[in-house]
């Protein structure tokens, strides 16, 4: 529609060129504007990608790091602690995330359930660390240890308004009939909404717990004062225990080329774990809808 | 179905009596929004909580500095002196950089994407936007260290000086990791939010009101200057606040690349410098529990006010759009 209504005008006073030129400018300003932001953007992903493939290697996934200076070395006791520290959070952020969202959607429409909302939002928008500090004076300081335990307990944290949220954003999105045809037929609300409702919005429920797992596994700052790190293989949750993330943070201080190509490749990691957790999220709320 | 009812016979086709379905269902309901009430209760006393530890935690501070707190140049630990003027400065010039930079990129790019954008252009480019925004920052924070910084030492910086050097922000040593380069890396960051917001608040705008513009026969570009910008101003005004809340509460990409050390004050972007958060992020390893440890926990109340008061006025002037939401969700 733009780029043909700058040709389409017949008439041609002086007026009408200025304004058609100073059309034509802003045309070109907003397609240079999207093309810097594109350009910076899929510079970054590719950079990182190839950066990252290259020194990828299955060692990455199932050694140790290696002696400092020494070639070969992997982050395995990263992937490993990240894979426990996801899921314990996991444990703790869904089920506040889920059932907030739930409320929000099903039961309450009145100024609580705006009050609750905006505080979600609130939460959204803190900066991660100030979990970690909650979870560092709450747990780590007391426990005169950092640990994996703590680091969950902020990842976790972190979780719930993302999952409160893409539940209730899912929810609204189950036709209003769904739920009135199972009332009508004398269920009550709660049954609806267990047996007629969440199963509906399975899908989507469960790709936003994915997504916010896959959020939290990018999560470095949180992760400082509470897991802290480690460069063993550690299982135990009371123990300091490395992350994905932090261990990339480490390593890209790092003056071994070695440790920072490993940063490289960890970094590849993070980033594909987004783009698929991205693509299911698409994949699972209609292809590629976008509120328009 | 209520159970363990003895003294209920049931009719003589097998049911319950209504009422005492209906006082199951009612029993039911109020048992399931009871527990989902204890959940909810559970997220809004989770900000309750994280208000009460960092306050009852940086009382120390509070009282033995009060306001000097936050004019106080030093933050020594060895004398026990704490203030964050230097932080609060790091924070506010590359938050207020980032912003400098991100904002007509970003509204430029939310114009094309909601406006000339070719349809089928359009949930791609979009797409692509919002992914940046699900990077995590330690991924920002390695390029920034990594290939942005050594560019800036060796490049960028002496360019700068050479050609706009008569301007104070850029004079100087340059150090390649500094204020700057946590400024370009925010940038990026926020970037992708003020696309996401910007755009989404212009896709809003009645379809009526373009359509009169151009029936009068106003051009593309007018309709976006009398009509769309005035009608979304509000809310790309709500969506930059929400930027600058994110980009004032960034901790591990800022960290990485800011240097981490006070110079002397002045205006030269090239100078290193460290943020309330970068703070935090390097001296909790040190601290020791007194004054220390309650001089980080203020830290941390004051980015966490901070973003507070940038979250809650954004997201009041996005409500005013007639939108309780934006952005964020999809990805």
């Amino acid at each position: 529609m733009s780029v043909s209504s700058l040709f389409s005008s017949r008439s041609c006073s002086i007026l009408t060129l200025r304004r058609r030129v100073v059309n034509a400018l802003s045309v070109i300003f907003a397609a240079a504007c999207i093309a810097i932001a594109v350009a910076i953007l899929l510079y970054l992903l590719l950079y990182m990608l190839i950066q990252g493939a290259q020194f990828l290697n299955l060692a990455f996934f199932t050694q140790l790091p290696a002696a400092f200076g020494s070639s070969g070395g992997g982050m395995g006791e990263a992937v490993q602690g990240t894979l426990i520290l996801v899921g314990l959070a996991a444990l703790f952020g869904v089920p506040p995330g889920l059932f907030t969202g739930i409320y929000l959607s099903e039961f309450d429409h009145g100024p609580l359930a705006m009050g609750v909302r905006f505080i979600v939002d609130i939460l959204n928008g803190v900066p991660t660390i100030i979990f970690g500090l909650f979870a560092w004076v709450l747990i780590v300081i007391p426990a005169h240890t950092f640990s994996g335990l703590s680091g969950s307990v902020a990842l976790g944290m972190i979780m719930i308004p993302i999952v409160a949220r893409a539940t209730e954003e899912v929810l609204r999105l189950v036709p209003q009939e769904l739920r009135e045809a199972s009332l009508a037929l004398g269920a009550p609300l709660w049954r609806t909404i267990i047996q007629v409702v969440l199963p509906a919005a399975r899908r989507g429920i469960i790709t936003g717990v994915i997504l916010a797992m896959a959020r939290v596994a990018g999560e470095t700052a949180p992760l400082l004062m509470t897991a802290f790190g480690n460069t063993f293989w550690n299982t135990n949750v009371l123990q300091p225990m490395d992350a994905l993330p932090l261990r990339v943070f480490v390593f890209t201080e790092s003056p071994y080329p070695v440790q920072i190509n490993q940063a490289y490749a960890g970094s590849f990691v993070l980033i594909m774990m987004i783009l698929i957790a991205s693509f299911a999220v698409r994949w699972a709320t209609g292809g590629l809808r976008h509120r328009e | 179905m209520p159970q363990g009812q003895v003294f209920v016979e049931k009719k003589k086709d097998g049911r319950w009596p209504a009422w005492l379905m209906k006082a199951g269902w009612y029993l039911g309901d109020m048992l399931f929004r009871g527990i989902l009430l204890l959940f909810v209760l559970l997220t809004v006393g989770l900000v309750l909580g994280i208000i009460w530890v960092l306050i009852s935690n940086s009382l120390p501070t509070i009282q033995a500095f009060g306001w000097h707190f936050l004019t106080n140049q030093a933050f020594d630990p060895v004398h026990n002196i704490f203030g964050v003027a230097p932080a609060i400065f790091g924070t506010l010039v590359t938050a207020v950089f980032a912003l400098f930079f991100a904002v007509p990129v970003g509204v430029g790019a939310a114009i094309f994407l909601a406006e000339f954008c070719p349809r089928s252009l359009r949930i791609p480019l979009a797409f692509i936007a919002d992914l940046l925004a699900a990077v995590p920052s330690v991924v920002f924070g390695l390029w920034g260290f990594l290939v942005l910084a050594p560019w800036l030492f060796h490049t960028g910086e002496p360019w700068l000086q050479q050609h706009l050097g008569f301007l104070p922000l850029f004079q100087g040593q340059p150090h390649g990791l500094g204020l700057l380069a946590a400024g370009v890396v925010l940038a990026i960051m926020v970037l992708p939010l003020i696309i996401a917001v910007s755009r989404e608040v212009m896709l809003i705008v009645p379809r009526e009101q373009r359509e009169a513009l151009f029936a009068l026969g106003g051009t593309h570009w007018e309709v976006i200057r009398y009509v769309v910008l005035p009608f979304a101003r509000v809310g790309i005004t709500g969506g930059i606040i929400l930027a600058l809340g994110r980009a004032l509460g960034e901790t591990m990409a800022v960290t990485m690349v800011i240097g981490n050390q006070a110079m002397p004050p002045g205006w030269s972007l090239f100078n290193t410098g460290y943020t309330l958060s970068s703070v935090i992020a390097n001296q909790f390893g040190e601290a020791t529990p007194g004054l220390f440890l309650s001089a980080l926990l203020e830290a941390g109340l004051i980015v966490f006010l901070i973003t507070l008061l940038t979250n809650i006025l954004a997201r009041l002037l996005v409500a005013q759009m007639g939108r309780t939401r934006i952005g964020e969700f999809v990805v």
